[in-house]
């Protein structure tokens, strides 16, 4: 054993490396999603601090805010522009499908590395620099751009309207380099789990992550290219003065809204699928039970993939498309709600006969499915084109998708981080902190939305400055509610310093993990050591089963590693 | 339901809010219906000491039943919503009943301006009143309102009247409402518009026929009287 480690070292460590190529330019994939994962997560604090911010002008009009001052009502369209942009584009994308992409698919599929490990650098770079650009965007004459992060013209068009001569541009570059760099990514995330699995795995056999970030990956692909020629076209209009989208010259303004939400909507299952990836995981590993019907999740996938390219316009309903047309997205808008509802109910039976251990990552998974099935439910209000005439555009919508995107990108990535957390570091997250800070989140998220489910239907409309210029909506029991919301985003954001401090010092000084698995899983990931050196398995796993070979009949173990030939 | 919140003021927000109720129940119902389930099964299957989890893998007819049947009911839940969702969406978004009266809105960085046919019901003549952020109306009145926008993308919403439409420069939009309370209410614009969007809210003032044709007779522009 000790020879094969010796050869297989030599093998893959030509040289010591330096600090400048391991962490600056590498071409490990884990070193990449860490990359991604810290930027991420860089990102992820920058747009709930902008949150922090218009909520707190939100619930007390013309505040002092701490930590920023007072809020001009460009400013406070500009925060809750990049708010949205941010926590999409940098914090869900960059963690739920390149971080956890990276580090996850090779380790569980029994590579060595992605395919194309240059392509991988090169993504995270390009990322990188939209980072850069996006902040400079906010530095530029006259701020950052304030048109909402669906941008649409005229507004964002043409600067004697939005007034953000320069932020808008930036903003628009900088969107358009991050889609070079998912682009990227996802090329490599495909090609590698086609080509590169261990011996002997099948497709049926590949773990459900795994196959969810791919077909995210895939969805991304064939969802983004409408929306880049839009933002090139968009980008002439801004700057070379072309006329796409100015009805003066010819062009069409809700042209730009399909465009976006032809991408805008399966985007949502770019980071959803990732998300029910890592819940399918955490469930199964802590319930120790096999995935109910590993068959239905991935046909139920592929079904939910192939309609979300059908049911765009539902953002659109009362926009000024052909109003039979909202009948038909309707109509497919309603029937996605079915793969959907499959797809939670298979997780949700999963639990049946299990034994379930209540760890910090399962309460994650957990409460990813309490959460998320509110915001199913709530989709379909918005679905329903008369009930939509009313929500549209109310914080109803907003607390909706909040409920889709808080579970997806908030709790399902805690679930992972606490779950994978001994593969990344080699060290044990403190489970008495993470429950605090599970517990401190939920709480903190359902006061900050549940309020606003009874704003928006009372009708308070989204992105208002002041509701105070509304006599309607300037009463104090609505002002109580924005109030409450506001509030429980400061509870939200402070028990998140448990979970940062948790992090930190858990990565330096946490408990060591002393064996290769240590949560008993299926998984090759848990073959490596932990953490995993450069090019992962000393030896190269084969596999010999599905990944959810938990608690077989006539074994005494209860779980059955992919790679153990009995 | 959603009377507890907002109001309601026009002849078709009462089917809106019944197709909320319908959703309401329905959804609600499989909200909580899953959120039980999910709990119990997480408690009734908590680890114990010495008992092993079974081994189900979903795959057979009797197990995949428990899924299949949930999802073949809500499907029908989902058709009926659709239809009472088309329903009333044709009711208020598709069919325009014949007008008694027609305005103009006109959307603006950040105003609205509106177009009423004064004395003569007749848009286009002189006696027109053209008023800023303060549309009047008569109740019970089926009016016909033909939306536009100068600049950038607004929202003509009127929370009260279950009513909202996007006005697009380039476009007339065209739509109906007929107000059925006599009051004043909130137009809000619900699409953002740029740094005033905050602010760009205008008064809507259901009033009866006496009311209405005073305001009218008050308002009439003087070169129209004087003819």
């Amino acid at each position: 054993m000790a020879t094969t480690h010796a050869e297989h070292h030599d093998h893959h460590d030509h040289h010591e490396m330096s600090f400048w190529e391991k962490y600056i330019f590498p071409l490990d994939h884990k070193v990449i999603g860490m990359q991604y994962l810290f930027t991420g997560i860089l990102m992820g604090v920058l747009g709930a601090f902008f949150s922090y911010v218009f909520r707190m002008q939100n619930a007390f009009p013309g505040i002092e805010v701490p930590l920023f001052g007072l809020v001009t009502s460009a400013q406070y369209n500009s925060l809750i522009t990049n708010h949205g942009t941010i926590m999409i584009f940098w914090f869900a994308m960059p963690i739920l499908v390149a971080a956890f992409g990276n580090y996850l698919i090779p380790l569980m599929i029994g590579a060595d590395d992605m395919v194309f490990p240059k392509i991988n650098r090169l993504s995270y770079q390009i990322f990188l620099l939209s980072v850069v650009v996006l902040i400079g965007s906010f530095f530029v004459h006259n701020g950052g751009f304030g048109g909402a992060w669906t941008a649409y013209p005229p507004l964002s068009a043409k600067a004697e309207y939005n007034l953000t001569p320069w932020g808008s541009i930036l903003w628009l570059v900088a969107v358009v380099l991050e889609f070079v760099a998912f682009l990227l990514g996802g090329i490599n995330f495909i090609t590698t789990l086609m080509n590169s699995r261990a011996k002997g795995m099948k497709m049926m056999d590949i773990p459900i992550v795994c196959w969810m970030i791919v077909l995210a990956s895939i969805l991304f692909m064939a969802s983004a290219g409408p929306l880049i020629a839009g933002a090139a076209m968009l980008l002439f209009d801004q700057t070379i003065g072309t006329g796409f989208f100015d009805p003066a010259r010819g062009g069409d303004p809700i042209l730009w809204q399909h465009l976006f939400w032809f991408f805008g909507h399966p985007e949502v299952y770019v980071v959803f699928l990732p998300a029910m990836g890592i819940v399918a995981e955490v469930i199964t590993t802590f319930s120790r039970k096999k995935l109910f019907a590993y068959k239905v999740v991935l046909f139920t996938t592929f079904a939910t993939g192939i309609l979300s390219f059908f049911v765009w316009a539902h953002h659109q309903f009362i926009a000024g498309i052909d109003p039979r047309l909202a009948n038909i997205f309707t109509v497919t808008t309603l029937l996605i709600s079915i793969p959907i509802a499959e797809m939670l109910f298979v997780y949700i039976a999963t639990l049946w006969g299990g034994s379930i251990e209540l760890t910090s990552a399962m309460l994650f998974a957990l409460g990813f499915l309490a959460t998320f099935l509110v915001g199913g439910v709530t989709g379909i209000f918005l679905g329903a084109s008369g009930a939509d005439i009313y929500f549209h555009d109310t914080y109803f919508v907003l607390a909706h998708f909040h409920y889709t995107f808080v579970p997806i990108a908030v709790i399902a990535v805690f679930a992972g981080l606490y779950y994978w957390f001994p593969k990344m570091f080699g060290r044990f997250m403190d489970e008495t902190l993470g429950k605090i800070h599970f517990w401190g989140t939920m709480v903190g998220f359902n006061g900050i939305f549940m309020p606003l489910f009874f704003t928006g239907a009372a009708g308070d409309h989204r992105r208002i400055f002041d509701f105070s210029n509304f006599p309607e909506l300037a009463v104090s029991s609505l002002q109580h509610l924005r109030m409450v919301a506001t509030i429980s985003v400061i509870i939200t954001i402070l028990f998140q310093f448990v979970f940062f401090w948790n992090f930190i010092y858990s990565m330096f000084r946490g408990r060591k993990c002393t064996e290769n698995n240590p949560w008993k899983a299926n998984t090759l990931e848990w073959v490596a050591a932990c953490p995993p050196p450069h090019g992962n398995f000393l030896v190269m796993p084969e596999v010999y089963r599905g990944p959810y070979e938990y608690s077989v009949p006539g074994r005494e173990l209860d779980y059955w590693p992919q790679n153990e030939k009995v | 339901m959603i009377e507890l919140l907002r109001q309601s003021g026009s002849s078709f927000a009462g089917d809106i809010n019944n197709l909320i109720l319908l959703v309401t129940v329905l959804a609600g119902f499989w909200l909580i219906v899953a959120e039980v389930v999910l709990f119990w099964l997480v408690w009734k299957f908590r680890k114990k000491p010495g008992v092993k989890a079974q081994y189900v893998t979903g795959e057979r007819k009797e197990e995949m039943k428990w899924i299949h049947w949930p999802h073949n009911i809500i499907l029908v839940c989902d058709v009926f919503i659709i239809f009472f969702a088309i329903k009333v969406w044709h009711h208020v978004k598709q069919e325009l009943p014949p007008a008694q009266s027609t305005i103009r809105i006109i959307g603006q960085q950040w105003a609205w301006r509106f177009i009423m046919p004064g004395a003569d019901n007749v848009l286009g003549t002189k006696d027109d009143i053209e008023t800023v952020d303060e549309l009047h109306v008569k109740v019970d009145t089926t009016y016909h309102y033909k939306l536009e926008s100068v600049d950038v993308l607004h929202d003509f919403s009127v929370p009260q009247f279950r009513l909202k439409q996007d006005a697009i420069p380039g476009r007339i939009m065209t739509g109906w409402f007929k107000p059925t309370k006599v009051g004043h209410f909130d137009i809000q614009c619900a699409e953002i518009c740029g740094i005033g969007h905050g602010i760009m809210m205008g008064k809507l003032f259901v009033d009866s026929a006496e009311e209405y044709d005073k305001w009218i007779a008050s308002h009439t522009p003087a070169e129209a009287t004087s003819h």
